[in-house]
């Protein structure tokens, strides 16, 4: 089983990110499950979702708490979440950031999705929204195919935006 | 067709293809978004049904008590505090005979204020003559809504049905859905007292000690004969479309010498648990309730029986270890655990089953044997 856990701001796609991985998984021939931790969020308050991808029936409905993959939305997070929490030995950290961070111990990559989203002029109420450039960085990890991918999100979304942000994001993305 | 939906969405998509004639909901966490979908069907003209904002969830189950009455389709959705707030019209709906199909997102009640899951507000509803049944997956929640509808109409139950899906947990998760056409699967409704302007009844008149207890005694009796048309749906469910459920999922139960018992949620994550404790050589199985009312006939054959209650009535006792207790005559190892969305994990679970006491109640996180 193959777990990630998203942390974002509420208004950045994060929950949405998620839905969309356990929907390419699911076009990959796998099964998945994807769910935020629901408190009282509102938009811009710190959020955290779960995928989880596995060649069998997910029966697990406990939080995550030994991810292979933590992926930071938002890097102000990290100021009050410790994000590495749990994270396994060896694991993925992605942040989404024009610099790099080097996080000893874990595979560290860095990619400006924000940068992707503005590009694609992907703006809901002043805010960029990462959810499908976040689908086209796990495409380049391998852990979906990005034609699962595109076809996910072709059907959760009608804007071609949508496509290309995740497009983008795997062309540039750099493993 | 298969894709993914959270369990809100999945009862949405079900309550489309079953065509409810009038939907009568109010919003409340974690359950909106069943409001909010079926608000979408209506408004956009995929399900021609009569959508009553209502102002209270007493009102929203009024408004389905009349329609019902008139023989029409009817559904609403609600959780917690909107559940207890209708609590009168609950009752009124099964006294009255009307087969309402509402489903029940599962949440704590205040105080504290708290919005994640715990089965008491069901419990609660236990004695007013609604059938219970309880999902554990997405794909679950969708087949029992549909199943449901043909449950609660047909002419020998005549009876309300209650769909409970755990808050978040299965409400907000999103799973594999595989959809399907029910076509005939759920017949046009007759109701064999529908008000008809031809024929004029009198309805909810004074009713006499003698003819009150036949009109109980006839509830008792249609949720005992429930228990064949429950059978017989499910069995026709798998014929057409391929999965069966049942009163219980038991899970590596034949071998077994310790059974969990739970509901929701709460059982899928008991079968991680059997599967770990399998590796470790104690032979472990999970029996999960699907349907609480009617409450069927449970086979334990001597062994070791431990309950995972999420609900509690004080001054008694976990409510479904009493239910298994009483019915069983047996003694079991009682765990409260999950109220107010507690996390339980598959190896909180594998513990219950390594440190049970046959006989003793014990409440999780607070560590005391009771």
């Amino acid at each position: 089983m193959f777990e990630i856990r998203i942390h974002s701001r509420g208004g950045q796609g994060g929950v949405t990110a998620a839905r969309i991985i356990a929907l390419a998984a699911i076009r990959d021939g796998k099964y998945a499950t994807a769910f935020p931790f629901y408190g009282a969020e509102r938009r811009g308050a710190p959020v955290v979702s779960f995928v989880r991808i596995d060649d069998k029936p997910v029966k697990v409905y406990s939080r995550i708490r030994q991810p292979d993959l933590v992926f930071v939305l938002d890097t102000g997070v990290m100021d009050t979440v410790d994000v590495l929490h749990g994270l396994k030995p060896e694991g993925t950290v992605v942040t989404n950031s024009a610099h790099r961070h080097d996080f000893t111990g874990f595979k560290s990559y860095n990619i400006d999705l924000t940068g992707i989203a503005l590009k694609e002029d992907l703006v809901v109420a002043g805010g960029p929204i990462l959810d499908t450039a976040v689908v086209g960085v796990l495409a380049k990890l391998g852990i979906i195919t990005i034609e699962s991918a595109r076809k996910a999100i072709a059907e959760m979304f009608t804007d071609e935006r949508d496509i290309k942000a995740a497009d983008d994001a795997f062309r540039e993305m750099v493993v | 067709m298969l894709t993914v939906a959270t369990g809100n969405k999945a009862v949405a998509v079900a309550v489309k293809q079953a065509k409810p004639v009038v939907v009568a909901i109010y919003p409340i966490t974690p359950q909106t978004e069943i409001v909010e979908q079926i608000a979408e069907y209506v408004s956009r003209g995929e399900l021609p049904a009569r959508y009553i904002d209502v102002e209270s969830e007493h009102s929203a189950m009024a408004a389905c008590i009349g329609a019902s009455i008139t023989g029409v389709r009817t559904f609403t959705a609600t959780s917690s505090h909107g559940l207890l707030y209708m609590h009168e019209m609950t009752n009124w709906a099964a006294g009255a005979r009307l087969p309402i199909v509402m489903a029940n997102v599962n949440r704590a009640i205040g105080p504290g204020w708290n919005i994640w899951a715990e089965h008491t507000d069901a419990m609660q509803e236990r004695d007013t003559g609604w059938l219970q049944v309880f999902a554990s997956t997405v794909q679950e929640a969708y087949d029992t809504t549909l199943m449901a509808f043909r449950i609660a109409e047909d002419n020998d139950v005549l009876l309300p049905v209650m769909v409970n899906l755990d808050g978040f947990l299965l409400s907000h998760d999103t799973q594999p859905l595989d959809t399907v056409e029910p076509g005939d699967f759920i017949p046009p409704l007759h109701l064999p007292h529908a008000v008809d302007p031809e024929h004029p009844m009198g309805y909810g008149a004074l009713t006499g000690p003698d003819e009150y207890f036949k009109f109980r005694w006839d509830i008792e009796r249609s949720m005992r004969d429930s228990c064949r048309v429950i059978e017989a749906t499910e069995k026709e469910f798998f014929q057409r479309f391929g999965r069966a459920y049942g009163f219980t999922e038991d899970y590596r139960c034949d071998d077994a010498d310790v059974i969990v018992v739970s509901m929701g949620t709460l059982g899928k994550e008991a079968e991680v648990a059997v599967d770990a404790l399998r590796t470790e050589g104690i032979k472990a199985g999970s029996m999960r309730l699907r349907w609480f009312r009617p409450f069927p006939p449970l086979d334990f054959s001597g062994r070791d029986v431990v309950v995972i209650d999420r609900d509690y009535a004080f001054g008694s006792g976990g409510v479904l270890a009493q239910s298994i207790r009483a019915k069983n005559r047996i003694n079991v190892f009682s765990v409260i655990a999950g109220l107010g969305g507690q996390e339980v994990t598959y190896d909180d679970i594998a513990g219950f089953v390594k440190n049970r006491q046959i006989g003793n109640e014990y409440w999780f996180g607070v560590g005391n044997h009771v």
